[in-house]
C-alpha cells in the first residue's frame, strides 16, 4: 500500500454559538460547546465516517471544515494551507475543492430553478464553464450519477427522492472537488433507494479519486462505506480507528453501548444479543459536564472521571480514545 | 393462541387532484393474543393507512375505506356506532405515533395528557386518574413522575416524549398496542431504551402489538410474525425468521439485500432495486412490482398474485415465481 497522504488536517477545532439574551443591550448569557476541541486527519481518498448521536456536534464540525461556520478557534488545514486564515477571493478559490451534500433532497434544491441551472450555478459563479460548454457539462454530470441528460430543463419537484439526492451529488461535482462532505446524504430516502445512492458514492469515488467526509447516525451504513470512523458525544470525537477495529474492538464505553444499540436484521443473532442500555439523556451542550464528558452516563465512571478531561489518547496504532482507562483491560 | 383480531380484504381510497390514489389494496391478517406482529415496507406502501383505515382514523373527506372487515370481539370495527369505536379506540386497541403533531397538545400539561384515557374510559376522577397516570409514567423510566406531572411537552427531551406516549397508550392496559414508528426520529441508544422497555412490557402485560417500520432491524428483535407491504398490499408474510432465512418474494428479497451488515467482514456491493414504488393511480391489474423485478415473467404483466402458501408454516407470498429456480411455480 502507498504512504497515506493528509489531505486535510483539523486541529483543535471549536464553534461555540453565542447565546444571547436582551434585545436594545443584547449581552452574551452562555454559548453552546456545539463543537469543542476536535483533531484528525482525513487522507487522500480515503472515507472517513463521523457518527454520534443528534446535536453532538456532527454538521457544525462539517460546516467548520468548509468555512461555512468561522471556527472560535483551532485550524483546518488543507493542501497545506489554513482554510480559517483565508478570507474573500482566496477562500472561495479554495472552497472550491471542497463541496457539501445535504441530507434533504426536498429542501436543499431550489425549487424555482431548472436542473440545468441547479448544477450550472457553481460554475457560474466560479466562471469555469459558460454557455454551451457548460450546457455539454451539465448534461454530462447528469449523466454521472445516472440521470437522463434530457431532464437539465425540468423542476426539482419532478423527481423521487432518489432522483434529487443525485441531483445535489452533481451539483457537488461541478467544480471538481477533491473533498465532499456527505451530512447524512441517505437518511431521507427509502431503504431501497438509499442503496442506489450509496453505490453511486462508491462508484464516483473510484473513477474520480474523491475524499469524503461522511456523517451519519446509521452505524452500520457508516460502516459498509467508510475506511476509518470518528464517534463524536457532546462537541468532542471519543473514538477513531479503522472501521473494522472499530467494530470489533470498540475501546470507549460510549462507542461500545453504541453499537451495541443497532438492531441487526437477523432474527437469530437478536435472539442471542444482550444490550447496553445507556441511562438518561445527553447532557446540554450549553454546560457540558466537566471533566470526562461521558461520565454522567458511564457505567465504569471513577473519581477522577468528574475531575481532569480525558486526553484523546494513541491506545494502539493508529486506534484514539479519550478515557482515562481501559476498558477492556479492567 | 386465540385470535383477536381478524381484518379482511381492506380497501382505502384517497381523492386528490391527480385522481383517485388506491392507498390501500385488499389487506388481510391475523393478530393472536399476546402476539407481536411487525409491518414493513418503504415510504407510501399503505402501512399506516392500513391500520388508521382499521380504527376509523381515515381523514374523510379525501380518504374512503371502501371495502372490508376488522373483526374484534366479534364485531366489525368498520361498522359499529360511533361511541363503540370510541369505546375501544384508546382504551382496549391503542396508537401510539411517530408524528409529534399527532401526539401530545403543547399547552396542556404531560399529567393531563397522560391521565385522559383512563379519565374518559374509566371515568375516573382527576385525582385517580393522576395516580395512574404516575404509575406508567415510572413503569416507562421517567423518574420522579410525579413531580413532573405538571411540565408542559417542551420541557421533555423527545425519548422522554416517547416514553410518555407509550405510557399514554398503556393507560388503559389495552389487548392491542399498534405502534406507528414510535422510535424513527429518535438516536439509537434512545431506541434500543424504548424498545427494550416495550418488550418488558409486552410480557407483563401479555398485550398484542402491531409495529410498523421500514428498519428492519427492529423487527428482526421484536416480531414473532412479519407482513412486508408494496403497493397497497401484504405481499409476504411469515414467521419473523423464515422471513430473514427464507424470503420468498423478489420485493422482500431486494430489501434485505440492500442492507449492509454490521457483522460482515469484506465487503460487498448493496444490492439496489432500481426504479420507485407505483404511483397506485389505479388498482393494479399485473404484479405491482413487476417494473422493478428482475424476475418479471410474461404472466405477471397480466395477472396480479394473491398471497398463496409456500414452503414453511404461516409462510404465504405474493408472487409467480420461485425466486430459487427463476421458474413458474
Ligand atoms: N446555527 C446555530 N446556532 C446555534 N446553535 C446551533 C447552531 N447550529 C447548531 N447548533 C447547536 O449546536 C449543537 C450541535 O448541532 P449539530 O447540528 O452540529 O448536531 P448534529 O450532530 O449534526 O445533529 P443531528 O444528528 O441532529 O443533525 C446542537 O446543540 C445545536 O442545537
Ligand atoms: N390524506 C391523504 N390524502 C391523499 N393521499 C394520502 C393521504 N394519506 C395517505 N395518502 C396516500 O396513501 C398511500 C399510503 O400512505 P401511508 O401513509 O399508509 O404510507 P406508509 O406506508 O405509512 O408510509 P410512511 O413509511 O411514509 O409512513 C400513499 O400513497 C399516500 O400518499
Ligand atoms: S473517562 Fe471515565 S467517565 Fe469517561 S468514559 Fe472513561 S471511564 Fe467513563
Ligand atoms: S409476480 Fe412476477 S413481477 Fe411480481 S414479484 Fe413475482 S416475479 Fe416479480
Ligand atoms: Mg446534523
Ligand atoms: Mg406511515
Amino acid at each position: 500500500m502507498t504512504e497515506k497522504q493528509v489531505l486535510l488536517k483539523v486541529e483543535n477545532l471549536y464553534k461555540h454559538f453565542p447565546i444571547k439574551k436582551g434585545i436594545v443591550f443584547s449581552k452574551q448569557t452562555g454559548a453552546v460547546h456545539a463543537v469543542d476541541g476536535i483533531s484528525f486527519n482525513i487522507y487522500n481518498g480515503e472515507t472517513l465516517g463521523l457518527v454520534g448521536e443528534s446535536g453532538c456536534g456532527k454538521s457544525t464540525t462539517g460546516r467548520t471544515i468548509l468555512q461555512l461556520y468561522r471556527p472560535t478557534s483551532g485550524s483546518v488545514v488543507f493542501e497545506g494551507d489554513d482554510l480559517t486564515k483565508l478570507k474573500g477571493e482566496n477562500l472561495r478559490r479554495k472552497r472550491r475543492d471542497l463541496q457539501m451534500i445535504f441530507q434533504d433532497p426536498y429542501a436543499s434544491l431550489n425549487p424555482r430553478m431548472t436542473v440545468g441551472q441547479i448544477i450550472g450555478e457553481p460554475m457560474e459563479i466560479h466562471g469555469t464553464y459558460k454557455g454551451a460548454a457548460q450546457t455539454k457539462r451539465v448534461q454530462d454530470l447528469l449523466q454521472l450519477v445516472g440521470l437522463n441528460g434530457a431532464f437539465a430543463n425540468r423542476y426539482p419537484h419532478e423527481f423521487s427522492g432518489g432522483q434529487r439526492q443525485r441531483i445535489g451529488v452533481a451539483r457537488a461535482l461541478a467544480l471538481e472537488p477533491k473533498l465532499i462532505v456527505c451530512d447524512e446524504p441517505i437518511s431521507a430516502l427509502d431503504v431501497s433507494i438509499q442503496a442506489q445512492v450509496v453505490n453511486l458514492l462508491e462508484d464516483l469515488q473510484s473513477t474520480l479519486g474523491l475524499t469524503y467526509l461522511f456523517i451519519a447516525h446509521d452505524l452500520s451504513m457508516v460502516r459498509h462505506i467508510s475506511d476509518r470512523i470518528a464517534v463524536m458525544y457532546l462537541g468532542i470525537i471519543v473514538e477513531l480507528a479503522d472501521r473494522n477495529e472499530l467494530y470489533a474492538n470498540p475501546r470507549h464505553p460510549y462507542t461500545q453501548a453504541l453499537l451495541s444499540a443497532v438492531p441487526y436484521p437477523d432474527p437469530f443473532v437478536e435472539e442471542k444479543r444482550k444490550r447496553i442500555i445507556l441511562e438518561g439523556d445527553v447532557p446540554s451542550p450549553v454546560n457540558p459536564p466537566i471533566g470526562c464528558r461521558f461520565r454522567t452516563r458511564c457505567q465504569y465512571a471513577k473519581g477522577i472521571c468528574a475531575e481532569e478531561k480525558p486526553a484523546f489518547r494513541e491506545i494502539s496504532k493508529d486506534h484514539f480514545v479519550a478515557c482515562h482507562f481501559d476498558i477492556f483491560s479492567q | 393462541m386465540a385470535e383477536l383480531l381478524k381484518v379482511e380484504g381492506l380497501e382505502t381510497h384517497f381523492q386528490t387532484r391527480e385522481g383517485v390514489i388506491h392507498a390501500v389494496n385488499g389487506v388481510s391478517f391475523n393478530l393472536k393474543e399476546g402476539e407481536t406482529l411487525g409491518i414493513v415496507g418503504e415510504s407510501g406502501c399503505g402501512k399506516s393507512v392500513s391500520m388508521m383505515s382499521m380504527l376509523r382514523l381515515i381523514p374523510s373527506p379525501p380518504g374512503k375505506v371502501v371495502a372490508g372487515k376488522a373483526l374484534f370481539e366479534g364485531n366489525d370495527l368498520l361498522t359499529i356506532n360511533d361511541e363503540q369505536i370510541r369505546n375501544i379506540r384508546g382504551a382496549k386497541i391503542s396508537v401510539v405515533f411517530q408524528d409529534p403533531m399527532t401526539s401530545f397538545n403543547p399547552v396542556l400539561t404531560i399529567g393531563d395528557q397522560v391521565a385522559e384515557p383512563y379519565r374518559v374510559h374509566h371515568k375516573a376522577g382527576k385525582k385517580e386518574a393522576l395516580d395512574r397516570a404516575v404509575k406508567y409514567l415510572e413503569l416507562v423510566g421517567i423518574p420522579n413522575a410525579r413531580e413532573r406531572l405538571s411540565d408542559y411537552p417542551h420541557q421533555f427531551s423527545g425519548g422522554m416524549r416517547q416514553r410518555a406516549m407509550i405510557a399514554m397508550g398503556l393507560i388503559c392496559e389495552p389487548q392491542i398496542l399498534i405502534a406507528d414508528e414510535p422510535t424513527t426520529a429518535l438516536d439509537v441508544t434512545i431506541q434500543a431504551q424504548i424498545i427494550e422497555l416495550v418488550k418488558r412490557l409486552r410480557d407483563e402485560l401479555g398485550m398484542a402489538i402491531i409495529w410498523i417500520t421500514h428498519d428492519l432491524g427492529i423487527i428482526a428483535g421484536l416480531a414473532d410474525r412479519v407482513n412486508v407491504m408494496y403497493g397497497g398490499y401484504i405481499i409476504e408474510t411469515a414467521p419473523v425468521k423464515d422471513i430473514y432465512k427464507n424470503p420468498q418474494h423478489p420485493y422482500t428479497i431486494g430489501l434485505l439485500g440492500s442492507l449492509p451488515r454490521m457483522d460482515e467482514t469484506g465487503y460487498r456491493r448493496l444490492t439496489s432495486i432500481d426504479g420507485l414504488p407505483p404511483i397506485l393511480l389505479e388498482k393494479p391489474a399485473t404484479c405491482p412490482f413487476e417494473l422493478r423485478c428482475r424476475y418479471a415473467k410474461e404472466r405477471c404483466r397480466k395477472e396480479n398474485p394473491g398471497l398463496m402458501q409456500v414452503e414453511g408454516d404461516g409462510h404465504f407470498t405474493a408472487c409467480w415465481v420461485n425466486p430459487k429456480t427463476g421458474k413458474e411455480y
